[in-house]
């Protein structure tokens, strides 16, 4: 309410004050309650998955992970990953585009629609494609006369795994370049850089840690996808099984210890994916720090 | 094209690219989302009104949602308590491994869910690490509908740290300060003062890991035992039609899990344009 004159930031102070904190016994038994939730539904479940992996050794653990059906059960999913996340990212930077840079009318409702397939459930994100692509499904008969295999085969894990990680990079991206405006991009435009140049090499070196964190996000769940995948995969063995399908096989076969063993493959690409989002945190809080407050 | 460039908004615009990234967008989403989902809707339209009523209000569907959504509520109301508290220790105090802590938060989001469900279904079955511990006491968790919440509060965890962690950072201290000084207890002042600002949120988060956890599938069915009409979730018995290729079944109950998705989407959305005007309104 002040208009124009000059606001003098306070300087914050680098540890708590006294006044606001709670008394110690109110903090242990927080802190308490808080370590104790995590160790219970986080870190408990982390060791037990190894645990159970090694449980008969080294040797057992190798040879699982390197039994054929395992093996093509990894090509498969890195096959799902590598199609779906380029394609979903295609679409993110195209989306985040058409949101942050311009105005136009029904774009709630289209950032509405983006975010469609994270309220679905997997299952129905399978089952959309049984309804197209199965024996009774639309495109059942010509699909059957042109010989083409889409459901229980691996286009159709391909398509259920973009449906669900369809909104990861555009979600990112959008408030991110929404915040970021286009008075950049305007300056090398009217500069006389063209369009794709501008984008090349204005906007994308701007966005980019966006751009991988919502990647990393986008991957991990191609790769974990288990729901959606089941519907449409068929199960079968060293054919349309990705690893998480796997992983279900080979437990509902009480064969626990290989069960574990390639569930801990899919457990090192979450801490991977964890290790990875927290270094991207902490590097765009460094390059907002870098941005000098208005 | 041509009477698109006429338009008023086209004259004002510099940034090139609107008719390819807004059409590219339209595309995908058409092709991807919007043509496959409406399949579902379609499908349904062969069905009599009668048959439909029938099949998403038989006895052991109203069973399987009985569970799915009481399971999900008291999930997401216990992930509000814990979750609440977990921001709250890891925004104010300072303690070892904190930084660990808060990177493990989104453990749930990274794990694949069957990896979840095999994990949780070891640990609290009668011979695994937990179970032991509890099955003595009488407690079963493992192939029950205990066994199911517990699944649900591990994929819901993340959702209230994460939208209650940034509000309790921009929260303004003086207010808090303010209020220590002129007399109230902390107690007065959690509620009166820091609870307001939190509180949509709260609620918020609250909406996310119910609506996330209504449709989970992968880390339930595990641990659950899936007996019909005591421990069936909705998802698996979609699953359990469609093996009996009874399609038209499985979509009827689709359409009925999709009209709740939308429903929570827009709440949602609601929910979080509060959020966001909650925090500009106490910046200004």
């Amino acid at each position: 309410m002040s208009g124009q004159t000059l606001k003098l930031k306070p300087v914050e102070p680098p540890v708590q004050l006294q006044a606001t904190l709670e008394p110690v016994w109110v903090r242990v038994l927080l802190l308490g309650l808080a370590l104790a939730f995590v160790t219970l539904f986080l870190f408990i479940p982390l060791v037990a998955v190894f645990s159970e992996a090694l449980r008969k050794g080294w040797g057992v653990y190798l040879a699982a992970i390197q039994e054929p059906d395992a093996l093509s059960a990894i090509k498969l999913t890195l096959i799902a990953a590598g199609i779906s996340v380029p394609l979903n990212l295609i679409f993110g930077v195209a989306a985040a585009w058409a949101i942050a840079k311009f105005e136009f009318r029904g774009k709630n409702v289209l950032l509405t629609l983006i975010d469609l397939p994270f309220s679905v459930s997997p299952v129905i994100s399978g089952l959309i494609y049984v309804l197209l692509f199965g024996a009774q499904g639309w495109f059942g008969e010509w699909l059957r006369e042109h010989d083409i295999k889409i459901l229980f085969a691996v286009p159709g894990i391909v398509l259920a795994t973009i449906f669900v990680t369809f909104p990861f990079v555009a979600r990112e991206l959008i408030p991110l370049m929404q915040a970021q405006g286009s008075e950049e991009e305007e300056a090398a435009l009217v500069l006389g850089a063209s369009g794709w140049k501008t984008f090349w090499h204005v906007t994308l070196p701007n966005i980019k840690w966006g751009l991988l964190y919502g990647v990393i996000l986008c991957n991990a769940r191609a790769m974990g996808e288990f729901g959606a995948v089941s519907v449409v995969s068929g199960h079968i063995r060293g054919e349309t099984n990705t690893m998480p399908l796997q992983v279900e096989i080979l437990y509902n076969e009480y064969n626990f210890t290989a069960a574990f063993a390639v569930a801990s493959l899919l457990t090192l690409l979450a801490l991977v994916t964890l290790a990875l989002k927290t270094i991207v945190e902490w590097k765009t809080d460094e390059s907002r720090q870098r941005i000098p407050q208005e | 094209m041509a009477f698109l460039s006429k338009n008023r908004a086209k004259a004002r615009r510099v940034i090139p690219g609107f008719h390819l990234s807004v059409g590219f967008t339209l595309f995908y989403l058409g092709l991807i989302v919007l043509i496959p989902l409406s399949a579902v809707f379609i499908k349904t339209f062969t069905m009599t009104w009668e048959a439909f009523w029938h099949t998403v209000t038989s006895e052991r569907v109203m069973a399987s949602y009985r569970l799915t959504f009481g399971a999900s509520l008291l999930a997401a109301f216990i992930n509000v308590i814990f979750g609440g508290i977990l921001a709250w220790v890891l925004v104010r105090y300072k303690f070892p491994g904190k930084r660990l802590i808060d990177a493990f938060v989104d453990l749930p989001f990274a794990l694949p869910t069957a990896v979840a469900g095999i994990t949780l279904a070891t640990l609290y079955a009668p011979n695994g690490w937990l179970g032991k511990l509890l099955v003595p006491l009488g407690i079963k968790v493992a192939y029950t509908p205990l066994g199911v919440l517990v699944a649900l509060i591990f994929i819901g965890l993340p959702f209230v740290v994460r939208t209650v962690q940034p509000v309790l950072e921009e929260a303004e201290k003086e207010l808090e300060e303010a209020a220590i000084s002129l007399g109230a207890s902390h107690c007065q002042t959690f509620v009166r003062v820091i609870f307001p600002t939190i509180l949509p949120a709260v609620l918020t988060g609250f909406a996310l890991a119910f609506a996330r956890a209504t449709g989970e599938y992968g880390s339930v069915i595990f641990i659950a035992g899936n007996m019909p009409m005591i421990s069936e979730i909705t998802p698996l018995f979609m699953i359990t039609k469609l093996e009996q290729y009874d399609y038209a079944g499985a979509t009827a109950i689709a359409v009925v899990m999709l009209i709740i998705s939308f429903i929570l989407l827009l709440t949602i959305n609601a929910l979080q344009a509060w959020t966001r005007r909650r925090q500009t309104a106490g910046r200004e």
